[in-house]
Formats: structure tokens, sequence, C-alpha cells
């Protein structure tokens, strides 16, 4: 279980604050305008950026240094190394200096026929298309299996047919490995589509979750000010 | 879907340090050594000048290297503008194999560019051989012009290279819009290209300046006496033939001041752009026809043969010398490849440990002592290290050592500054990514930072093993007969009058320089995976 415990973040002038949790496999999505913080609290979740006071804690205990965290993420970008394979991409997700046992090298070739890419192991990110890409980090997630998966709009460059197949392997990840889903989105369709549960992030502060169906038949008003008549 | 194995446990954070902190402290080690390594001969040099008031000799010393380095500044960026311009407004088989070449005076050790510019310009050389056949009497190489011209020959490349970068940074719309508004070539100069060249010329010459500020091998061979010594000279005839550590210690002092001033300025106003130049686009700026494109082609055909002549000369007269060589060569050509070896291993992994912390945080100390080399010289460091020396132990016994130290801090700077851009682009693209797979230590060392860096690291390191293996410096303060490394080696047999020996060795020495430089950066280009 994920506790924001009356968390305050500053970088600069901005400042958010959270004070909620997140159950193990809740779906949740995070949306909000332009620069209200949705990435700068999912840096924080991951041990990125240090929070100014509360606390981040998994079941109770205060988290460790970024990537010791029960954690996976995907970022807008970069989420695959250019130089390396696919294969050492996904290797690189069970052991950092990539040594790796006969089971865990099978583990690898598992994940990819998963995620659809059976065979692109020896590729490297170059050679896959922006969607094979996107695959391929969420392999690496499926083969990490931290309890708490965050997306940072990694699907954002995808066309929506596209985006939309990605979602459902990201759901059909999270219900693989029982993890609960963090994901900040621009699109209220995305919200409804994959997540139960959305938090509201506007004017300095990380709303804590409700139904995704309730807050968007009823935005409140920083709400409706983001999506204006699209909705 | 099933969940996957992963081999650890799924939750609990093993709170092991993190990397950043283990590249802090590797970097705060390198940074005590470098500091401690500079300022502790620093601290021998004032201490021992205490007492000591430069005399006329050594003012005459300081009038001269200012002299000289400011005329060589001056001559070589405004000889560099046509060049410049020439390669910039006009295409032409050869031409990037021209600006490539300009690349190689930076890395040609100094001993052998002059031997190459005494057999053009010298007694006997090509020049004079021309000059009596018309019956004019003869030009002499020695004495100030003659250092200047070595400045310029070295340095006129690296002008070019970049002014050329300028040009090459004038967006062509704006030449375009020029066009349409009717400029002639005059008004193209006064409009776009005087305001580029009022940026980049200072820069330039500053830089050309301070590098001639420590001119040591070019005083050595074509300056000397009282009317053309520099201060770096002047250090070495005071401790080699006056055995004068008081007046060395003042000597060195003045030179430090010299550097410090040169080196800070230098840094407030350069670009660090001298090394890649010569991208092209696809729409040249105006090239006006006419007289003009007469004159851009003798001024490229002057240039080239400036470059080429004297380094075929050497490889003319060197060739039939190859049979004929002293036994000494090779034992200082295998000392000279392990001072090349190992000063560009020490000194490129030095710089990237020190641009990674800084990539990583911002440090204005570790920025700070990684230029602090510049403030130095080859013999003020030499002769800082002989005084601290020389109560212990024979000097000589240290030359090896202290050659392949001197050259690790003085090529450190330059790899720093090389490795910073790409260390930084390196953390901003990939920092967080491999801190969320827990990629630390020596794992992201292979994973991730020798590959993505394999370039810039193979380019630093060949040329900072071209630039020890040539350095023609602190090796003359410390070496005894038996010691020497190769350029010494040609610089006694110059000394000799051995011409033809010396160009054969030079020949060696200039062959083993540039196939070390080409073999790190192709290691380079070869492991970067991109």
């Amino acid at each position: 279980m994920l506790t924001l415990r009356d968390l305050h973040l500053t970088v600069g002038n901005f400042a958010l604050t959270a004070d909620w949790q997140v159950n193990p496999g809740d779906r949740v999505a995070l949306i909000g305008p332009s620069g209200a913080g949705k990435s700068t609290l999912l840096a924080a979740i991951a041990g990125f950026i240090p929070h100014a006071s509360g606390e981040i804690q998994w079941n109770g205990q205060p988290l460790g240094p970024a990537g010791t965290r029960p954690v996976s993420i995907l970022f807008q970008d970069q989420n695959l190394f250019p130089h390396l394979t696919i294969a050492q991409n996904l290797g690189l997700g069970l052991n950092p200096a990539l040594r790796l046992s006969p089971a865990q090298h099978k583990a690898v070739e598992d994940a990819l026929a998963q995620v659809g890419l059976a065979g692109f192991g020896p590729r490297k990110p170059a050679q896959l298309s922006g969607g094979q890409q996107g695959r391929a980090a969420l392999a690496r997630a499926l083969l990490r299996a931290r309890p708490l998966l965050l997306l940072d709009e990694p699907f954002a460059a995808l066309g929506p047919a596209l985006k939309s197949e990605m979602l459902d392997l990201v759901a059909s990840v999270a219900g693989a490995t029982g993890a609960a889903l963090l994901m900040v989105t621009h699109d209220p369709a995305d919200a409804r589509h994959l997540c139960p549960q959305t938090v509201l992030v506007a004017n300095g502060k990380a709303h804590a979750p409700v139904s995704t169906a309730d807050l968007f038949a009823n935005p409140p008003e920083a709400l409706q000010a983001y999506l204006g008549e699209s909705r | 879907m099933r969940p996957l194995p992963n081999g650890r446990p799924p939750c609990r954070g093993d709170m092991t340090m993190g990397g950043p902190v283990i590249t802090r402290l590797g970097a705060a080690a390198v940074a005590a050594g470098l500091a401690g390594f500079v300022l502790a001969p620093l601290a021998a040099l004032s201490l021992r000048a205490e007492g000591f008031t430069p005399t006329p000799a050594d003012w005459a010393a300081v009038r001269f290297t200012l002299l000289q380095a400011a005329l060589s500044a001056a001559v070589s960026t405004l000889l560099a503008i046509p060049v410049a311009r020439a390669l910039a407004r006009r295409r032409f088989v050869g031409r990037r194999a021209l600006i490539t070449l300009m690349g190689a005076p930076f890395l040609l050790p100094v001993i052998v560019a002059t031997l190459g510019l005494i057999a053009v310009f010298g007694r006997s050389g090509l020049l004079n051989g021309g000059l009596s056949l018309i019956g004019l009497p003869p030009l002499s190489i020695y004495g100030l012009h003659g250092v200047v011209l070595a400045h310029v020959f070295l340095n006129l490349p690296l002008a070019t290279r970049m002014i050329l970068q300028g040009w090459q940074a004038i967006p062509a719309e704006r030449f375009r819009l020029g066009q349409s508004l009717g400029f002639a070539p005059r008004d193209s100069f006064r409009h776009l290209e005087a305001p580029m060249l009022r940026e980049v010329l200072p820069g330039a010459a500053l830089i050309i300046f301070t590098l001639c500020l420590t001119s040591f091998a070019v005083a050595l061979t074509l300056g000397g006496g009282p009317r053309a010594t520099t201060v770096e000279l002047a250090i070495y005839q005071a401790l080699r033939f006056d055995y004068d550590l008081g007046r060395a210690a003042t000597l060195a002092g003045l030179q430090f001041l010299l550097c410090a001033i040169a080196a800070s300025a230098a840094w407030g106003l350069a670009r660090p752009a001298a090394f890649g130049a010569g991208q092209d686009r696809a729409t040249l700026p105006a090239a006006p026809g006419g007289w003009r494109k007469g004159m851009d082609a003798a001024v490229i055909l002057a240039a080239a043969l400036f470059l080429i002549l004297p380094l075929g000369a050497v490889v003319l007269r060197g060739l039939p010398g190859l049979a004929d060589l002293p036994a000494s060569l090779w034992p200082a050509t295998l000392r000279s490849l392990l001072v090349a070896l190992v000063s560009a291993t020490l000194s490129t992994a030095a710089a990237l440990t020190l641009a990674l912390a800084v990539a990583a945080r911002p440090n204005r100390l570790f920025d700070a002592v990684a230029m602090l080399p510049l403030a130095t010289s080859g013999l003020v460091l030499g002769t800082g290290l002989f005084l601290l020396a020389q109560p212990l132990v024979p000097p000589a016994r240290l030359a090896l050592p202290v050659t392949i130290l001197v050259n690790t801090a003085l090529s450190l700077p330059f790899l720093y500054r090389l490795l910073l851009p790409e260390a930084r682009a390196l953390h901003q693209g990939y920092d967080r990514l491999a801190s969320s797979l827990s990629l630390h230590g020596l794992a992201r060392l292979r994973w991730l930072t020798l590959p993505r860096l394999a370039r810039p690291l193979g380019f630093g390191a060949g040329i900072a093993a071209a630039l020890s293996m040539g350095d023609l410096g602190v090796i003359a303060l410390f070496a005894t007969d038996q010691g020497a490394t190769l350029p010494l080696v040609v610089h006694r047999l110059m000394g000799a009058y051995r011409m033809e020996a010396a160009a054969a060795a030079a020949l060696i020495l200039v062959t083993l320089s540039f196939a070390l430089f080409w073999a790190c950066d192709q290691g380079g280009r070869h492991a970067d995976p991109a």
C-alpha cells in the first residue's frame, strides 16, 4: 500500500501537497492542467526528487533511494537505452550488471513474447516502431514485477488506436503482476478507459482519488476549467 | 499472463549507498589529487623564489614572451580570416580533406613542426634556395620572426577552424535576405560577417595568445639568446645550464602569473568550440565571382602549401635517414609510448570522473580545479617538482613519472571541457532511467557511460596521447642522456646538426603520434554502438 502522508513537494516556486493512499491493485489516473505537478508527484514517488515534508511510505515503511523502491516507471520518452539491444534493455530490469541466469534469459524471452515482441530481443530500439518501443518498456515492467507501476504519459506520442491498444496491455501487465497503477494523462478518455479512480491535480494540490465516473459526471471548478468545451 | 521471476524481493528497497555518492567521492579524490599536484609545486616555487628579484634579463624574457605571443595571435587570426571565408563560401574537391588536415598541427609534435619549417624556411631550405636563384640574400629563420612563423604554422589552422565555425553559424537565410536587398559583397561583410568576426576573433586570438605564452620547444629551437628567449626557455636555462634554483623559481613564478591572467581571461571570453568544425550545409552563403573567386583560390592554395610543405619536407628528408638511426632511438620510442599511453589513460579517467560528477550536480570547485592546470605550464610544474624532489632523490630518476603526471595534468582541462557537455547530455537523457533500474557504479560505467561516451572518450584520449607523445618540455628539465624521450632525441640530433637522422626520428615521432590519435579515435567510434 502506497501512502502519501501530508506530503509537501517544492521545486523552486512550485509547490504541491498530497495526502492519500493507493491500495494494491488500484488503478488511478492523474489528470490536471500542464504544470500542475503530475509528473513531479510521480518523480517524488519514484525517488528522483526529495520531498520537503511529510512522508511517502510503502506498507508503512519509508522508501529508500530511487531504483530500490517497489516501483517501475515509464517516462514520456527515453525508456530504453538506444545503444543496448531490446533483450539487454529488459535484462537490466532483472540485474543491473546484466549477469543473467539461464532462467532469467528465458524470462526475458517470455516477457517479450507476452507483449507480442517474440524474436525482437537482438534488435536495437531504433529498429522498432514507437508502439513496439512502448511494448518493450512494458515488458521490462512485467519482468520487474514491482507492486507499483507509474506511467508518465509514455504513449502520448502514439495515435489513438495504438494508444488504446497499449493501455489494454498496461491493464494486463498490471493485472499479471498485481501492481497498483498510477498513470498521468491529459485525456479524460484514457482515465475512463483504464482507471476506476482519478486524482485531480490542480492549484497546488493532488486531491484524493475519487471515482472516475463521478468526477467527470460532476467536475469541480478546476477540472471544468481544464476540460473546457471538450467535455 | 503470470508474474515472472526477477530474483529479488519485490517490495523492500535495500538501502545501499547510491551511485551519485560514489561518483562524488571519486571526483573529490581526483580533484584533491590534481589540486595537490598543481599547488604543491607552486608552493615550493614561492618559497624558493623568496628574496630573489627578477633581473633585467628576466624582464626581457617577459617582454619577449608577451611580444611573440601577441604577434603570433594577431598574425594567426588575421591570416585565418580570408582562409576561413574562402573555405566557407567555396566548394571544391579536397575541401573536407583540407579541413581535416587543419586539425593536424594541433596534434603535431612541436619539434617536428620546427624541423619541417627549418627545411622550408631555413638556411639551406626551399625558400632560400629560391631566393639565391634570383640573386637575393638569404633570410634567417632564427629570432622573433622565426618564433612567430612557427606559432602561425601551429595556430593558423586552429584559428581558421574557429572562424570557419563562426561563418557557418550565420544562418543561410541572412545571406538570402541580403541578396534580396541587393547587398554587394562589401555590404554583406559589413552587416553579416563583420559582426560575427567581432564576436569570434577576440576569443580565438586569446586562446592562441595563451597557448603561445608557454612556448618552449619553438623558442628552444628557433629562438634563444638575449633577444629571443621566452620565460619558459629562461626557466630551462636557469635550471639546466646555471643550476640557479632561485632564479628558476622566480621565473616560474612570473610565468605562472602570466598564464593565470591569460587563462582566466580566455576562460571568460572563449567559446569551447575549437574542435569540431566543418559541417556542410545545403545552401552556400553568397559566393561572389570575378576576381574574388581567384583570390579565394589563391588563399586556399597558399594555406594548403603552408601546411603541407613543411610536413612533406620532414617526410622527404626523414625517409633516407631511416636506414641510419642511432640505437638510442628505440628505448626513447618505448619511453615516449609509455608516457603517451599512461598519461592519456590517467587524464581521460580523471577528466571523465570530474565531468560525470559535475554533470550530475554542478560544482564550482571541481570546475575550477579542472581548469587549474591552464594557469601553469610544463616548466612551471616541472621546476616546482624539481625543487620538491631534489632534496630526496636525484631528479633524473623521476624523469618519466614526472613527465607522465605533468602531461596528465596539462591535457586534463582540454579533456574536461570536451567531456562535460557530453556527460551533461548523458545525465539529462538517461540518469532517471538508469537510477530507476538501480544501474550504479561499475555496471553503469560498463553498460551506459562508456558505450554512450565512447566517441568523445576515444577522441579525447587520442588528443591526450598525441600531445603527451610529442611533448618536449618537462622531460628536457629532468632527463639525462640515458632517459630521453623521442622528442628529446630529435632535439639532440638537431643540436648535433645530424639533420637527416633528426628528420628520420621526427618522422617516426609524428607517425606514432598520429597513429596513437587515430587508434584511440577509431576505437571510440568503433565502440560507439549508435
